[in-house]
């Protein structure tokens, strides 16, 4: 289908997974993903969706370039990842992916502001004081900033789901990965957490691809992708991003 | 940049469980600590028992060493013949060091050389009443033995001055004087091993701190003993020889030997138990030191472990928000190197306080030394090698772990 798309027309592609195979060996050898080839274009906030079990977190972890152990290819940004070292890869996506996971996984022992700055300290582009007023800038788009210098052990399930987002985006990636981020929130935090990612999408063209049980949450993205058993069985419909 | 974000990470975590940090921190204390004590106190007695027998014994002695260990006269005439000789005695010969004198000038002349000092000396008993001990009486110079020897600072009473003035003065030792009940002033009848006589005034005490010297020697005027045993005054039994630098004795002995058909001894081959003992001390310091950084090297590879496998999770957080391996590293190994620095730096405090409380503690050698407190060495070495090897144990120990946090694979951890 990426034959018939101009780019003049389209949005560019921001993430190209070619004919990707996973495989489990443990306890015996299957196949948990199978020949999954789909692309993901600038800007589009899309959703994966299946039942439980169909492969849809091993897909993203693959995406997330932190599971390399997979065959076909990755392509983001223009950037071939597939065969890339560890640590290109580490610093890849310390510059342009961003992640949230089901579990709000914050540092405990570190600041809630902490906790948002250290990727971009990592990264190194900005000095520290201009970092700090970054991710002073992420916690009001979550509405956490008077949370800033809270122990992060310190706030509920809703509030450590937010730092986590701020924390996804203070590097400004391009793409914005989730898997289940509305898992274990309430449906007031769950509209807050979606209304956060199609902001981002709309305004600063980040690409959001989150996988979600959550119905209403697929619905209101660009385009969902249906999982089956290891396999992509429906693309959703493509036009819905201008 | 990376260092320091990876410092602020670890600063965090060792502050955030302090109690642990202070255990592991106390396992180097302890280690370093001991070390530092064991190694001040084994070198300071390695030095005082180095120095005060450095210091009462020359650096190269010359004397004449009457053996029956030669050729006897039949295997000189037909020494392929079939002889047997059974139980060959010493020939009868003085253990005179010809031109004893001039060779002494000889050797003065050396660069290298403090000073020599001649001496006589002889085998006497010291008669009191009717019971009599024996002794050494040594006949010296007294400017040249003091040179040698720093009699003067030795004495215990009376004055080396009072021995020139007067020919038939006495030095005795300490331990000496008081077994023959003799004091400054009291006079002592000497006889000789070949029957000669004199009588003896003491005109001093001298006490060099070492238990065979203070116990048996005497220092009178060299002709003294000349006539005591019916010798010339050309007589001379010994040359004691003392270096600028003590270390240069046993290469100057060794040429000295070469040159002289005596028998020549340096310090180290006389003093062998000395340099002994200082070995077995430095084994039993560098084992038992070793042990306890061993132990405290294993404290802490148990604690940085534990540390590693509580923070999986942060581990894998890091990593997911593009930490690569080396930064992991950093992170836990700086945490072990703040813990082995601050348990060093304490363990060095510590252990300079136990050291210094140790050189003030009163203790009583009896005769054996002169010595009223514990001898203990500072060297400012001790202390570095102290904090160098905590680092370096705690490194070690921290290394593995933090290789095994650098491993750990995020995914797995975050899937839950
Ligand atoms: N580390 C693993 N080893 C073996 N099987 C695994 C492993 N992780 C997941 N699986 C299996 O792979 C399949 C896909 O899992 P997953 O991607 O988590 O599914 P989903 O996220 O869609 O619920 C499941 O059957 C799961 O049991
Ligand atoms: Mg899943």
């Amino acid at each position: 289908m990426s034959a018939k798309m101009s780019p003049e027309k389209k949005s560019p592609v921001v993430l190209s997974a070619t004919n990707v195979n996973k495989y489990f060996t443990d306890p015996v050898r299957f196949q948990v993903l199978k020949e999954i080839t789909f692309e993901v274009q600038r800007g589009e906030f899309l959703s994966i969706v299946g039942k439980s079990g169909c492969g849809k977190s091993t897909l993203l972890y693959i995406l997330s370039t932190m599971d390399t152990d997979y065959e076909g290819t990755i392509e983001m940004n223009g950037q071939r990842l597939t065969g890339l070292s560890q640590d290109t890869l580490a610093a890849f996506r310390n510059e342009h992916l961003g992640f949230v996971f089901q579990f709000h996984f914050l540092l405990p022992e570190f600041s809630v502001l902490q906790n948002v700055m250290l990727p971009a300290l990592k990264l190194g582009k900005y000095p520290r004081k201009e970092v700090e007023h970054r991710a002073y800038e992420k916690l009001k788009l979550v509405d956490m900033q008077e949370h800033a210098l809270k122990a992060s052990a310190k706030l509920s399930g809703g509030q450590q789901q937010r730092v986590a987002i701020a924390r996804a985006l203070i590097n400004d990636p391009t793409i914005v990965m989730g898997d289940e981020p509305t898992g274990n929130l309430d449906k007031k935090n769950s509209q807050m957490v979606f209304d956060i990612f199609k902001e981002i999408a709309r305004e600063n063209g980040q690409t959001i691809i989150t996988v979600t049980h959550d119905p209403d949450f697929a619905a209101g993205g660009d385009r969902i992708i249906e999982m089956s058993d290891g396999a992509i069985i429906s693309h959703g419909h493509e036009n819905s991003v201008q | 940049m990376d260092l320091k974000i990876a410092y602020t990470i670890a600063q965090t975590h060792l502050l955030s469980k302090k109690k642990q940090t202070l255990v592991a921190m106390l396992g180097v204390t302890f280690g370093i600590a001991m070390f530092i004590v064991m190694i001040s106190f084994m070198q300071g007695v390695n030095q005082f028992l180095e120095d005060s027998a450095l210091d009462a014994s020359p650096h190269v002695r010359i004397y004449k060493q009457l053996t029956s260990d030669r050729p006897s006269l039949i295997e000189t005439l037909r020494p392929d013949g079939f002889n047997v000789i059974h139980h060959q005695k010493p020939k009868q010969e003085l253990a005179k060091i010809k031109n004893g004198l001039v060779i002494a000038r000889h050797i003065e002349a050396q660069p290298q050389v403090l000073g020599v000092s001649p001496q006589v000396s002889t085998q006497v008993f010291f008669n009191v009443g009717s019971v009599p001990i024996p002794g050494t009486l040594a006949g010296v110079d007294v400017l040249r033995e003091e040179k040698l020897y720093r009699l003067s600072q030795r004495m215990k009473s009376g004055n080396i001055e009072d021995l020139r003035a007067n020919a038939n003065g006495v030095i005795l030792g300490r331990l000496l004087a008081r077994k023959l009940n003799l004091k400054v002033g009291d006079k002592v009848n000497v006889t000789s091993s070949t029957g000669g006589t004199a009588l003896l005034r003491v005109v001093g005490v001298f006490s060099f701190g070492i238990q065979t010297v203070d116990d048996a020697r005497g220092y009178v005027n060299m002709p003294k003993v000349q006539e005591l045993i019916q010798k010339d005054a050309n007589y001379i039994t010994d040359l004691h020889i003392k270096m600028k630098d003590p270390l240069q004795a046993i290469d100057f002995g060794k040429q000295l030997a070469r040159q002289y058909d005596y028998k020549v001894e340096d310090w180290a081959a006389a003093n062998q138990a000395i340099l002994a003992g200082e070995q077995i001390r430095g084994v039993m310091t560098f084992v038992v030191s070793f042990t306890l950084l061993v132990v405290a090297g294993f404290g802490i590879y148990n604690i940085m472990n534990m540390n590693v496998i509580n923070k999986m999770k942060d581990i894998a957080i890091l990593k997911a928000t593009g930490f690569n391996g080396r930064d992991v590293v950093a992170v836990f190994l700086i945490q072990s190197m703040i813990i082995g620095l601050l348990g060093a730096i304490l363990g060095v405090t510590i252990g300079f306080s136990l050291s210094y409380l140790l050189s003030v503690t009163p203790f009583d050698s009896g005769d054996f030394l002169a010595i009223d407190t514990f001898p203990v060495k500072f060297d400012v070495g001790y202390y570095l090698l102290g904090v160098a090897f905590g680092v370096i144990t705690t490194v070690l120990a921290g290394y593995f772990p933090s290789k095994k946090a650098a491993k750990i694979d995020p995914v797995a951890v975050l899937r839950g």
